[in-house]
């Protein structure tokens, strides 16, 4: 059966086993990533334009080399380079990359709402590599990688969700991804990085006590405190911020023997997360989840670039 | 999309088992022995081939050869215009660098999966050499290959499907030869079901 999706914008529009595929699929390409030429020429012929508009270390590279390990030619476009800041708009940018004959765009952009305009601009296949405060899919996905490759499963697991919800692109893919497979799911945050309407989060429940949730927590996903986005004065201090919802040492008692600790990186030390949580053996799944990174990224390149006919086998 | 007609069944399972036996036995005399001999599975009916074809040869010559299984999913030639195939996966967990590979498929026909495969073998290691086993050879090659050991020819027409069922996998063995609707898929059918439905 064809994959059914052109693009991987809002992970909401995918089904329980649309996402299950695409976590099987990133799992087969293991293979590819540790043996000695870790490289196959699946998309050999295909150009694959890396637009990213916003700062991007981490994201970018881990596209770069999901593309370059299936053969893609890349093509790194924006950053300081960009056109808009000449005062191109978007859609002559847009027009311009089409005229390069693309196949995929990968958008990066500070505003919400840019990768679906460039999808509807270019009739190429987009993937949202985080758009604003809006979504982040394949950041979603990784998530969902590391916990199924650790739990085995999704349905029943408690999953708490810390930090900054309101400003967290993170937040609005891996919610509704987590509810699309079964998962319950809880938001652990101070009041005021809560959005004014929880319910619109998708979560089942909501607090702004740590400790009280912790003990039933199997997989703590702590998000970074987005230093440069925070506006206001949302708590008095990091320090008192580290105090009611980092994990700490302190912490680890109150957690299951077998709850796993994610974070989708840079971690602020000693803010969020301290080093006896961020380098534990059995509760870091942190650098499992920057290898997950690039095995999603090469399934959602495969299942979305892969054609649409059901031809003769060869 | 109707269910294919059976035009002929040309092997049964006595007569799959005997190939089987003859193609262990071919094997051994052509590489004097079972020394640095590995058996490679095509997915997905050609790693079940090969793990029998290990047992026979076990039986044979008393020595267990390495077994692994291959996906070409990543090394087909219509990836971008075909839909992306269901990746069931490689698993070879031996080095085959200085081996004599034997691929071993199903049905052999436009030889285009044995050039994936080919590729995808060098990317994992050097072997010696590589050689090519398979049950059925239904003819239309597109491609310079030819297998080293053959279970039984079966001339064929391009309208028509040549496909193996296994007992493990599908409840029965046979080699069977349909009918193909117009568009409809040729290749091999899919694990535990008899045509895929769209």
């Amino acid at each position: 059966m064809a994959f059914p999706h052109k693009h991987l914008i809002d992970i909401s529009e995918y089904s329980a086993d649309e996402i299950m595929l695409l976590l099987k699929t990133a799992e087969r390409f293991k293979e590819v990533n540790e043996r000695r030429i870790k490289q196959v020429p699946t998309l050999k012929g295909a150009t694959i334009v890396n637009m990213f508009n916003e700062p991007s270390t981490r994201t970018r590279s881990s596209f770069e080399i999901a593309e370059k390990r299936l053969s893609a030619n890349s093509l790194n476009f924006g950053g300081s380079s960009t056109s808009t800041v000449k005062g191109e708009s978007l859609s002559d940018t847009v027009e311009t990359l089409c005229a390069y004959k693309v196949d995929m765009i990968i958008v990066r952009d500070k505003h919400a709402g840019v990768p679906r305009k460039i999808a509807d601009l270019s009739g190429v296949h987009v993937i949202d590599a985080g758009d604003g405060k809006h979504q982040h899919p394949t950041q979603a996905l990784l998530d969902l990688y590391s916990i199924w490759e650790h739990k085995g499963k999704f349905e029943g697991l408690n999953v708490g969700v810390v930090g900054d919800i309101s400003h967290s692109r993170v937040c609005g893919s891996l919610i509704p991804a987590l509810k699309i497979m079964g998962a319950n799911v809880c938001v652990i945050a101070p009041p005021t990085l809560l959005p004014a309407d929880v319910a619109t989060l998708g979560a089942d429940s909501a607090t702004s006590d740590l400790n009280s949730v912790l003990p039933d927590l199997d997989v703590v996903y702590m998000l970074r405190v987005q230093r440069e986005r925070l506006e206001g004065a949302p708590f008095p201090s990091l320090r008192e911020y580290n105090m009611l919802f980092g994990l700490t040492k302190e912490r680890d008692h109150l957690m299951k023997p077998d709850a796993i600790v994610c974070h989708p990186g840079p971690i602020n030390r000693g803010v969020e997360l301290d080093s006896f949580m961020a380098d534990h053996p059995k509760r870091s799944v942190i650098l499992d989840q920057v290898y997950a990174g690039i095995l999603v990224r090469m399934a959602a390149l495969y299942q979305l670039l892969g054609g649409t006919n059901d031809g003769i086998d060869a | 999309m109707s269910e294919p007609l059976v035009k002929s069944i040309c092997m049964n399972e006595e007569d799959i088992d005997r190939a089987l036996t003859r193609m262990a036995h071919q094997i051994l005399e052509a590489n004097h022995g079972a020394k640095s001999l590995a058996l490679v599975g095509i997915v997905t009916r050609g790693d079940i081939l090969a793990k029998r074809l290990r047992e026979r040869i076990e039986e044979i010559e008393g020595v267990c050869v390495p077994l692994g299984k291959l996906d070409i999913s990543f090394y087909r030639d219509d990836f971008m215009t075909h839909f992306a195939p269901e990746v069931l996966g490689t698993d070879i967990q031996f080095n085959i660098d200085g081996k004599t590979i034997v691929l071993v498929d199903d049905v052999l026909y436009t030889g285009r999966t044995i050039r994936a495969a080919l590729d995808a073998l060098m990317d994992i290691g050097r072997p010696a050499a590589v050689q090519l086993a398979v049950l059925v050879d239904r003819g239309h090659r597109e491609l310079p290959i030819r297998a080293d050991y053959v279970g039984k020819n079966v001339p064929s027409a391009a309208d028509e499907s040549v496909r193996l069922f296994l007992q493990d996998v599908d409840g029965k063995s046979a080699v069977e030869i349909l009918d193909v609707d117009p568009g409809g898929r040729a290749g091999a059918a899919p694990l535990g079901t008899k045509e895929d439905t769209e």
